[in-house]
């Protein structure tokens, strides 16, 4: 009887391991990008290889800061296009996107080990995956030798049961979830999502949700692959690499949290903690100076779809910067096909090219002193925007939408 | 074996940070403690807006731990002790983070808690992360670490304060001079 996790260890380690094990475990996908990836690769030549294992699955993306904005991190990328090429590493260039969406599209399978060298690399799991996130050292190995060690984490079972309300999206769940357990309420476990409204989430909901089980601390976020997984690989052109997953009847797991999601309102993160939650009812009210829709965590077609429903036929208010970044390429293709990209130019967004966007400090809208942002992203910390001196609340993107229009944190259920 | 272990590592850890007084054989550490509160994520320690410097690992830990005490790379010298609360270290992967506070000196960071990344982080680069019980230490406290005895003392206020031994597979990697290393050495893992 095992949780997923313990099952694709199991798999991956050649033998039966359980929660508390240590394992070898072969790794399937290896990724860094080109915040950790140029580190990453000194490593790799300081362990004396000039190759990785397995270069059809270890992959560099240059999205944090792309394109670049200073000479420094030109000289970074260059790094990584080089030894992209020395090893045979796949490079996924300024353009393709952010590496978590990219990693969804087109490499991860359910019941494959993911490990990247970037904390979100738990975003994976929502295709019933097990995938972390490591330092470039760990990623480093894991290039070279397409294998990492691991405890084998104890799993936390969290049920989203009932319904989910009006202008309820699955960032409001896990920004509850997050506001419950605290920001290291699942440190060194996996977080396993179960109940009728998780098996109900499009795949778009559960990278959301997924994505932010580090918030939690947590070293996985995985949901079962089901039917939806399926469907999704098969829109994917991938319907070959699909596998039921799910967790046995009678797993053991550490802890279950039973979340009631028809309780759960649009909810907001305040600076500078995830855990620091309210629902966008109970908020003080916030002018915002700038509002962000995208990042690894809302920048799919799905979280752009919401925010134009919202933003058709209205204009941001007077004041207020909508900066809109489509999580990849194809997530902006069939945004232009939908006329999506348009209407959010029209009501005053400024569409930039697919990456992470501001949401690390690095560039395209770094906040100025005493500023607020709202944005879709994952983390809210001091300083992520690069300034210390500026506040960052997280929403979902309906919410971030209506509060384009307002000039201040609103609750989307005011025009939904 | 485990003491075996221990007593290496503590060499380790006391001639990983180039200071003199600490780079003993007994693997005796002493440094003064700089306190933080829970929370201290990386982002304080490595802020994204020096993002471009981290290829320039020197100049990047001029700026360490800046927006949680923009003084601390002025005030820190060698061998001394980061202190913090809850989730030290918690959100981004960066290994910048540790490595920065490496090289501006820092011996060993205390804490009631580790983010997970950033504790294998350090591990793996050879930066002991120690959990106690933190409350009992202040800013500028003197600290005698003992990692053979699992004990830190603070000789300011002349307690002590004992800490959680590593896991064995810490141990072992630390022991070899952290993951490069051990890889190295035994052509692949060995854990």
């Amino acid at each position: 009887m095992k949780t997923i996790t313990e099952k694709i260890l199991s798999t991956h380690a050649g033998r039966d391991v359980r929660a508390g094990d240590i394992a070898v475990v072969d790794v399937d996908i290896i990724m860094a990008q080109d915040g950790t990836g140029p580190l990453a690769v000194s490593q790799i030549k300081k362990l004396g290889f000039s190759k990785v294992a397995n270069p059809a699955k270890s992959i560099f993306f240059i999205d944090h800061a792309a394109p670049s904005p200073r000479k420094e991190l030109s000289d970074s990328h260059k790094v990584l296009r080089d030894f992209a090429k020395e090893s045979g590493a796949r490079l996924s260039d300024i353009g393709e996107g952010v590496c978590h969406q990219i990693l969804v599209e087109s490499y991860v399978c359910p019941g494959d080990v993911v490990i990247g060298a970037d904390s979100h690399t738990c975003t994976s799991g929502a295709l019933g995956a097990f995938a972390t996130g490591m330092g470039s050292t760990d990623i480093a190995v894991g290039f070279a030798l397409a294998k990492t060690w691991l405890l084998v984490p104890q799993t936390i079972k969290v049920n989203f049961n009932g319904k989910l309300g009006k202008g309820v999206y699955a960032k409001d769940l896990i920004i509850y979830l997050i506001g419950k357990i605290t920001a290291d309420g699942a440190t060194y476990k996996a977080l396993e999502f179960s109940g009728s409204v998780s098996s109900g989430l499009t795949i778009e909901d559960r990278f959301t949700i997924s994505n932010m089980a580090v918030e939690a601390g947590a070293k996985a976020g995985i949901f079962a692959a089901d039917e939806i997984t399926k469907q999704y690989l098969g829109q994917r052109g991938r319907a070959e690499c699909f596998k039921e997953i799910r967790a046995d009847e009678g797993a053991k797991y550490e802890a279950e949290i039973d979340i009631d999601c028809t309780e759960v309102e649009p909810m907001i993160s305040m600076p500078h903690a995830v855990d620091n939650t309210v629902p966008v009812s109970k908020i003080d009210k916030v002018k915002v100076d700038q509002v962000l829709i995208g990042t690894c965590t809302n920048g799919r077609l799905n979280d752009l779809k919401i925010a134009t429903g919202i933003l058709k036929g209205r204009k941001i208010a007077e004041g207020v910067r909508l900066i809109v970044v489509p999580a990849s390429k194809n997530v902006y293709i069939e945004a232009l096909h939908a006329g999506i990209i348009e209407t959010l130019i029209e009501s005053g967004a400024a569409v930039l090219s697919p990456g992470c966007g501001p949401c690390v400090g690095v560039h395209q809208g770094i906040l100025g002193d005493g500023e607020v942002c709202l944005s879709t992203q994952n983390r809210n910390f001091k300083g992520r925007m690069g300034n210390p001196d500026a506040f960052i609340y997280l929403s979902s993107p309906a919410t971030a939408a209506w509060s384009a229009v307002r000039g201040f944190i609103a609750d989307p259920r005011e025009v939904l | 074996m485990e003491n075996n272990n221990r007593a290496k590592i503590k060499n380790e850890g006391a001639s990983l940070n180039g200071n003199d007084k600490n780079n003993k054989d007994d693997g005796m550490m002493w440094g003064r403690g700089f306190k933080f509160g829970d929370d201290i994520s990386t982002d304080l320690i490595a802020p994204g807006r020096y993002f471009h410097l981290r290829s320039n690992l020197p100049e990047l830990a001029k700026h360490v731990l800046e927006d949680a005490d923009p003084e601390f790379a002025s005030k820190v010298k060698p061998g001394d002790i980061v202190v913090g609360g809850r989730n030290f270290g918690l959100g981004s992967s960066r290994e910048h983070a540790p490595t920065i506070m490496k090289i501006a000196g820092v011996g060993a960071v205390l804490a009631k808690s580790f983010a997970r990344i950033f504790y294998r982080n350090s591990i793996n680069i050879g930066l002991p992360v120690l959990v106690c019980d933190t409350d009992k230490i202040n800013e500028g406290d003197m600290l005698e670490i003992d990692l053979r005895k699992g004990v830190v003392r603070n000789l300011t206020k002349n307690l002590e304060i004992s800490f959680n031994p590593l896991p064995e597979v810490m141990i072992k990697i630390l022991s070899d001079g952290g993951l490069v290393d051990h890889i190295t050495k035994n052509k692949g893992f060995n854990l």
